[in-house]
């Protein structure tokens, strides 16, 4: 029977969503390569998951060890590899998260199995597996196929699939002894570390005026500010801004920073590349103002405007002004 | 302390048209100015704040064209030790399998304590060769890392997770660390720097210098292959407004207010 693996990745008592779009995009493919879909659960203590896991998959593989409980890419690794060696699986799919970038491409060097990252398309083609994967911060697409046929490895882009209703599959739950020997020594988990709490929480911001590195210098940040005054809005922004030390991490809307849903999302000298987007594709109204017209954030807004933000931006928080003010 | 950085000269291709090639598999790279990747940016400068700290040695090594001696250059203007080029036609279409694997073979005599490289490439975005070397070495890694603290035999590192979570993670030394954005500030190029490099040593190696054949390397050493590039399609209709800048305010206003959030 061939099979097909999806790794469930959980954190602090939680499936991630990224578990249920692997498992809904692998039981699409399962079924064009006449596979078992496999969900394979590692962790401590995690039959609750396990049980959710069993309604979304025909089978799930489990090992249950207190070395697992947090994430550890050295412990992972030597589990998932003993299974995947044992199952032989045509197909694993891991997600293309903090998580799975530690781990994923040294299990591939360990089995010399072939591996593409960060897919955002999969699909088979005479039984050759295709992906499709982004460069150049989004602005290109590529079509690659894998070698080998013995099994490959796929991470998945979050969010580029969407997870659909799960099952009733009513899989089997099979535990698995633990292979794991000793402690892991080489690399421990010491803990997590929250975020400092801010003064905004952008999640709740119905309107946010998010800038980019089109900005230039932390000096012009107050043509933004007065914007987002203007239409009663907070500030956002992306990632270079706070690297740079312009705004603080807590205004910064992305992958590893907020995830927002505001009414009204402007996006202000800001590309698009992915991990921004994650954070902000589920806003009402996009608007995009960028120099570049082949900026991928184009791709996501309902309204651009190719041009110098210098110009359009104080142009707009004037005319929002006149208008707020006619209308008192 | 000893460290090796791994760079890659990247393509700006933030504000560029990009324009695929005649055979439809390669970004055509004429007219593009390269420049050295950005979280690798922040590897070197970590490694340079390492030693500061630690004492030690610092290698910045890279695999490319002739071209990328730049990127060298620049990592020995900002104080690197010495230098090393990888350099083969036989590794052009190199994936980051091949990469590694190429790095690893170059490294297999070297003394190290860490190798540091970026998180992601700002054109191919794999990031995947940190992990990989780290596997093909032997050593332990943590990849997307944002603070490292040295202990003894080991570092102490914070791993940058989803939505602004970290993770704290012991290493043991020796090990590969993939370094993030923001973790410190680089530092410019200086002339002094630039004057200092001159007489810094940089190897140029080539697949007669390694222990690999050309099938380890290029697109025979490769596990993934391009067979087609296009432009992404989009996910919602955008409508572009044109005009002065007066008259675009006004449509946006317009389209706010049937929007209903003006």
């Amino acid at each position: 029977m061939k099979r097909l693996f999806v790794l469930a990745e959980h954190r602090r008592g939680e499936i991630r969503d990224i578990t249920f779009e692997m498992l809904t995009k692998g039981r699409e493919l399962a079924g064009e390569m006449k596979a078992e879909l496999t969900a394979v659960l590692l962790g401590s203590g995690s039959e609750g998951f396990a049980k959710i896991l069993a309604e979304w998959a025909e089978r799930v593989l489990v090992v249950d060890d207190d070395r697992l409980a947090n994430f550890n890419a050295e412990a992972y690794q030597r589990v998932l590899s003993a299974l995947i060696r044992e199952h032989g699986p045509a197909l694993t799919l891991i997600g293309h998260t903090s998580f799975g970038v530690d781990l994923a491409p040294a299990l591939a060097v360990e089995l010399g199995m072939p591996l593409a990252t960060d897919c955002v398309g999969l699909r088979y083609e005479d039984g050759q597996l295709t992906i499709t994967r982004q460069m150049h911060g989004g602005k290109v697409n590529a079509d690659a196929a894998l070698r080998g046929a013995a099994g490959c490895i796929a991470t998945i882009r979050p969010a580029a699939f969407e997870a659909e209703e799960g099952g009733p599959m009513g899989g089997e739950v099979v535990e698995v002894g633990s292979p794991l020997e000793g402690d892991i020594e080489v690399k421990r988990f010491i803990e997590y570390v929250e975020p400092a709490p801010g003064e905004v929480d952008l999640g709740e911001a119905e309107i946010i005026v998010s800038v980019g590195r089109g900005i230039g210098d932390a000096k012009n940040l107050s043509l933004i500010e007065g914007l987002a005054e203007a239409l009663r809005g907070e500030v956002g922004c992306s990632r270079p801004v706070v690297d740079r030390g312009w705004l603080p991490k807590e205004r910064q809307v992305g992958s590893s920073g907020k995830t927002v849903k505001p009414k009204l999302y402007l996006a202000i000298g800001i590309s698009g590349a992915f991990q921004h987007v994650m954070g902000m594709k589920a806003s009402g109204a996009v608007i995009a103002i960028n120099k570049d017209q082949r900026a991928p954030i184009f791709g996501y807004s309902d309204y651009g405007v190719v041009g110098d933000l210098f110009k359009v931006v104080p142009a707009l928080t004037k005319k929002i002004n006149e208008l707020r003010g006619a209308g008192k | 302390m000893d460290i090796i950085v791994c760079v890659k000269q990247v393509p700006d291709t933030a504000e560029a048209e990009l324009r695929i090639d005649e055979g439809g598999r390669r970004v055509e790279t004429g007219g593009l100015v390269f420049d050295i990747n950005e979280t690798d940016n922040y590897a070197i400068e970590e490694a340079l704040l390492l030693r500061e700290r630690h004492g030690g040695t610092v290698t910045a090594l890279t695999v490319g064209p002739d071209g990328a001696q730049a990127v060298l250059r620049k990592c020995l203007a900002k104080g690197a030790d010495r230098a090393i080029l990888l350099r083969d036609e036989a590794f052009e279409g190199s994936d980051a399998f091949a990469i590694a694997k190429i790095i690893r073979s170059a490294m297999k005599d070297a003394r190290f304590d860490l190798v540091l490289t970026g998180a992601t490439a700002s054109d191919d975005g794999h990031m995947a060769v940190g992990v990989m070397l780290a596997e093909m070495l032997g050593v332990p890694h943590a990849s997307m890392v944002n603070r490292i603290e040295v202990r003894a035999g080991a570092v102490r590192v914070n791993r940058e997770l989803e939505g602004g979570l970290e993770e704290v993670v012991d290493v043991r030394l020796p090990a590969v660390l993939t370094i993030q954005t923001g973790i410190n500030e680089p530092r410019y190029v200086s002339i002094m720097g630039i004057r200092r490099a001159r007489s810094k040593p940089l190897e140029v190696l080539g697949l007669d210098g390694l222990d690999l054949s050309e099938g380890d390397v290029g697109e025979a050493g490769s596990w993934i292959k391009v067979t087609r590039m296009y432009a992404p399609p989009a996910e919602k209709e955008v409508v572009i407004l044109s005009g002065s800048p007066d008259e675009v305010a006004e449509r946006l206003a317009e389209a706010l207010r049937a929007r209903g959030v003006l």
